[in-house]
Order: C-alpha cells, then sequence, then structure tokens
C-alpha cells in the first residue's frame, strides 16, 4: 500500500515537466499523423525511457538555433557559419568529455548510437586483432548490440565468444566471471546497467580482472550515462559508449569513448571525407582523433544538441537525477510486489537502477502492454533486445516501465491500476 | 482503425476463447498439419486439419500453440469457422474476414498475431495441395 507520508522527491518534478511540452499530451484516440486526431482522451503516462527519453525545450531550442542561424558543414569552410558550427560541434566533444571523465575530445567519437560504436570496435579492432585461441567475454545480460557483434565476429575470426552467468538475483557471477577472464581474453564486452534487470554491474571491478590479464573492456553504458554519474577513467574502460537519445538529446547520435593509445592504433572504420588528412591515387593519411572516426559530414546538429542535453542534466545534477530514479524504481518494485502473480525480473527494489521489467501470470507481455496503452501507459513489451536472457528466465517477452527525471509516484499509480486491471480482465 | 481499444480488444469473446480455447490439441488423423510463427509477439501456432472424403472440405481443425491472447482466440475461432469450409473458402478468407470474425478492432501493432491461425491453415493448405512447397514453418509477414 501507498505510504502515508511520502518522502519529496529529490529534485523539482514539476518544474521538470514544464520543461517537455510532450508530457502535456493526451493519447488514447485513434493514431494517425501527428496533430491530426484531437481526439485523445487521457493523459499520457510515460514510462518508456530506457527505449528513448523525451526532449526538454532547450535541447530542440539548440536544434533550432543551428539550423535557424549557423547551420554549415564542418571543418572545410572558411566562411564564417562554417567556423561557428565547427567551433560548436567541436564544443561538444569536449563537453561529452568533460562529463564522463575522458581526457578530451581525441577521446569521444561521435557515432550514430551506443550499437554502432559498438561495431565500430568491433570491425576496426576485433576484426584486426582477433583470431583462433583468442577469447571475448560478454555477459548473458549483454544487449544484442554488443552480443550479436561480437557473436558474428567471433564467427569470422575465430574467437570464442563466452558468457558470464547471471544468477537468480539477476547479478552477475563474480566467480564465474573470474573463471572465464583469462590471459587470452583479448575483449570483454559488458553492459554497465542492465536494461531487462536493471542491475548496476561492477564494471570497475570487471576492468581490473581483464586488465590484470593483459585483455580491453567494452562498456556499454547506453543505460548509465544518462541516469547516474559515469567516470570512465575511474572504471579504466578501455572504451565506453552511449546515446545521446536516452538522456534527453536527438535521435541520431552516439558517443564511443576510447583511450587515447588504444584509438590511436586502431584502423579507422568508415573511410572517406573527414577522416583524411592528405589524399593521393595511391594511399591516404588519417586525420587526428577524434576525426580520424567520424568519416562524411558528421553528425552537427545532433553533436550540439548533445551539448545542451547534458548541460541540462548537470543543472538537474546527476546525483540528484539517480536518487530521483532511485525513488521510483523502489516505489515501483513494491507496489507492483503487492501481487502474488506479478513477477519482477532482477535484483530488489533499493538496488536497481529506474527501470522494472515483469510479467503477469496468464498474461502475456503484448497483451498486458496494449491494456496498457489503453490506460495511456506506455510501457515496452517484448524481449528489449536481450532474447538469450529472457530465455534463461523461461519467458518470451516481459513488460518493462523504466523512468526518468520527469516522472512522479501518481504515474507508477496509474501503472499499477492498469496492470491491476489486466490481472483481472485476465482473471 | 484504433489502436487505443486495448479493452476493447479484450472483450468478453476474445477472452474466453482465450482462457477455454475450443478444439486445442492435435489430431491422429489429420489430413494436413502445419506451424507457423510470429516473431514479434513470440506466439506459435500449429493446425491440424482433417478433410473430408471429397477432400476438399473441411471436416475438422484441432490447433495448439502458446502466445497472446489475440493469436490463441483467434486460432480457436478459426478452428469452429472453419468446419464445414471448402480449401477454397479458406483460401480466400482475408485479413478482414479474421477481424470480423473476431469482433473487434485490432490496432495495427497486433494484426499480426490476429492473422497467425488464418495464415498457418492456408499455407498448410496449399502445401497439401502442392501449391508451394519448401515451407517447413510460416512466419507471418509485415
Amino acid at each position: 500500500m501507498e505510504a502515508p507520508e511520502q518522502e519529496p522527491y529529490p529534485l523539482d518534478v514539476e518544474a521538470v515537466r514544464g520543461d517537455f511540452p510532450i508530457l502535456q499530451r493526451k493519447v488514447g484516440g485513434d493514431v494517425t499523423i501527428p496533430g491530426e486526431d484531437e481526439a485523445d482522451t487521457e493523459p499520457l503516462v510515460y514510462l518508456d525511457n530506457a527505449a528513448t527519453s523525451h526532449t526538454p525545450e532547450p535541447v530542440v531550442d539548440a536544434i533550432a538555433d543551428y539550423y535557424r542561424s549557423y547551420n554549415s558543414n564542418v571543418h572545410r569552410g572558411i566562411h564564417h557559419l562554417s567556423q561557428e558550427a565547427s567551433i560548436a560541434y567541436e564544443n561538444a566533444h569536449d563537453r561529452v568529455a568533460e562529463f564522463v571523465g575522458a581526457a578530451g575530445r581525441e577521446e569521444v567519437v561521435f557515432t550514430k548510437n551506443t550499437t554502432e560504436a559498438e561495431n565500430l570496435v568491433a570491425y576496426a579492432w576485433g576484426l584486426n586483432e582477433l583470431g583462433p585461441g583468442d577469447n571475448v567475454v560478454l555477459t548473458e545480460m549483454e544487449h544484442h548490440a554488443s552480443l550479436v557483434t561480437w557473436q558474428q565476429i567471433g564467427k569470422r575470426t575465430g574467437a570464442e565468444v563466452r558468457f558470464v552467468r547471471v544468477d537468480e538475483d539477476g547479478r552477475l557471477d563474480m566467480d564465474h566471471a573470474r573463471e572465464l577472464i583469462d590471459d587470452d581474453t583479448a575483449m570483454a564486452s559488458v553492459v554497465h546497467v542492465s536494461n531487462t534487470l536493471g542491475t548496476v554491474n561492477p564494471v570497475g571491478e570487471l576492468a581490473d580482472i581483464v586488465h590484470d590479464h593483459g585483455g580491453l573492456i567494452f562498456v556499454d553504458g547506453a543505460q548509465s550515462v544518462p541516469h547516474m554519474p559515469v567516470d570512465v577513467g575511474e572504471m579504466d574502460a578501455d572504451f565506453f559508449a552511449f546515446s545521446g537519445h536516452k538522456m534527453c538529446g536527438p535521435t541520431g547520435i552516439g558517443v564511443l569513448y576510447g583511450k587515447e593509445h588504444v584509438l590511436e592504433e586502431m584502423e579507422p572504420y568508415l573511410y572517406g571525407g573527414e577522416m583524411i588528412r592528405k589524399v593521393t591515387f595511391e594511399d591516404s593519411q588519417w586525420e587526428d582523433l577524434p576525426w580520424k572516426f567520424e568519416a562524411g559530414t558528421p553528425v552537427i546538429a545532433q553533436g550540439i544538441a548533445l551539448h545542451a542535453a547534458i548541460d541540462y542534466l548537470e543543472e538537474l545534477g546527476m546525483e540528484t537525477v539517480h536518487a530521483h530514479e532511485g525513488v521510483l524504481a523502489e516505489y515501483a518494485y513494491d507496489r507492483l510486489t503487492e501481487y502474488d502473480d506479478v513477477d519482477i525480473y532482477g535484483p530488489p527494489g533499493d538496488d536497481r537502477a529506474g527501470l522494472v521489467a515483469f510479467n503477469v501470470d496468464g498474461v502475456h507481455a503484448h497483451d498486458l502492454s496494449s491494456i496498457l496503452n489503453d490506460h495511456a501507459v506506455a510501457v515496452r513489451a517484448g524481449d528489449h533486445c536481450t532474447q538469450p536472457l529472457h530465455d534463461k528466465l523461461g519467458v518470451a517477452a516481459s513488460a518493462r516501465a523504466s523512468f526518468y527525471v520527469y516522472n512522479t509516484r501518481e504515474e507508477i499509480d496509474t501503472l499499477v491500476e492498469a496492470v491491476d486491471d489486466a490481472r483481472q480482465l485476465f482473471a | 482503425m484504433g489502436i487505443g481499444g486495448g479493452s476493447d480488444m479484450y472483450r468478453q469473446q476474445i477472452l474466453d476463447h482465450y482462457k477455454n480455447p475450443r478444439n486445442h490439441g492435435t489430431l491422429d488423423d489429420a489430413t494436413f498439419s502445419h506451424s507457423g510463427e510470429n516473431p514479434s509477439c513470440g506466439d506459435t501456432i500449429r493446425v491440424d486439419v482433417r478433410l473430408e472424403d471429397d477432400g476438399e472440405t473441411i471436416d475438422y481443425v484441432a490447433f495448439s500453440g502458446d502466445g497472446c491472447a489475440i493469436s490463441q482466440a483467434s486460432a480457436s475461432m478459426l478452428s469452429e469457422r472453419l468446419r464445414g469450409m471448402t480449401l477454397d473458402e479458406l483460401a480466400a478468407m482475408d485479413t478482414d474476414d479474421v477481424t470480423e470474425m473476431l469482433g473487434v478492432d485490432i490496432s495495427p501493432m497486433r494484426i499480426k498475431c490476429a492473422v497467425l491461425a488464418r495464415q498457418v491453415a492456408q499455407d498448410g493448405a496449399k502445401l497439401h495441395e502442392g501449391e508451394i512447397d519448401d515451407l517447413d514453418v510460416t512466419i507471418t509477414e509485415d
């Protein structure tokens, strides 16, 4: 049951909500071209933030300002607008570096998303460095972005792919990790926060184990960077990746962090303009980091908008963001565990990131999601790009509610009412 | 077509067929059997069909499978609907016929669940009649 008195939120939720006009939307009418349908009825309850977060006004303004005021291609123009765009785009790399504790812009490569960052390393490093006798260590809770990529690179190079077990509480079996990681481990790719279980993995400890054996570690931070303070130097990751659209930024931009000396030794992933210093008919020389990995016209507007998104989040404070989601995750966990026929995956409520994946006995996750949609509650239903983990859990799919800075306990109450409605419908 | 009809989509008839599926199981004397899946929901359906002596009229249909309420209820209703129909009539069934049978609006994201059983039955019949070959499992198309 709800506690009679509730502690105040770590941040001013009403003020934050005011920055996100989309949260004023009502939904529930026919799905048509956006803006054409006025029949929507219910206030949107958006709990699909692990898939993508909404965009606050300062970030929308940054995109609009770029296109309205200084839209131009970067780096190869002497003209005024191009210089403005180049400075803003380069500064965005500096801002990202500062945000995640990288040494500087040379360690920050802009990509399309986390998946592309993972593929960049798999192609540019993995295909050249891996071979029979090597192994790549993943975890059973990897997102397909990491799992499928290294699985396929393993097939092409002959490297063995190993999976660290997930225990019954949804945590990594670290003893198993120590068994699997050996002197032949060339790379470990580990998810920082599980997008399905909500587990926060001890990536610093894993980095130490991998480094003791001479390997490299890639940390998938898609579900951590948007939600908690992250310092890539402190965890000693060799590579680290995340996506802009899950952290108040736009789609189309991701970040690959890499230690400078590691990136320096890597071959480019994509060839073309922007990434070269000198080209003859016979050969080419690469541009300095990070541009060596940013072939073609890069994600200029998106990079500048990511800068604005980081400014927005740091204004709130990443500790505060984390604390707010912690309150919501624990509240959701407690409310959903009121029902014996609701199964929640992953660690307990006070030890998880701000997402809750669950199933209701006798109700398929897609049926559940359809009924939640009828209550204007947006959650994700499916395998969340962790099919092997779902196989291990013994379910085809789950529903997942995931929280962000603008969510409230009242919204979780609406979620729980809708879940209860589904339970009764299918009882 | 509305997507908002979550509860509408789960009218009593659908829930009844989901909870109490008709003709559930397999047939030892099936004329043909075929299976399919809908990857988006993880639904699986197997349909067993027994034809009458004329080789054209459907005598009995059984289904088995696993998945969401829409897919399983649709298979249950179809197993009743198909009895007495000819293979030509089965082949002529389209998506509108399925939604009409279900009696509810199916949201665009869920239509594949609804039509899975019909596709499996149609593909099974085509395989039986030699119109297609080399199809192990029907996968619902986009």
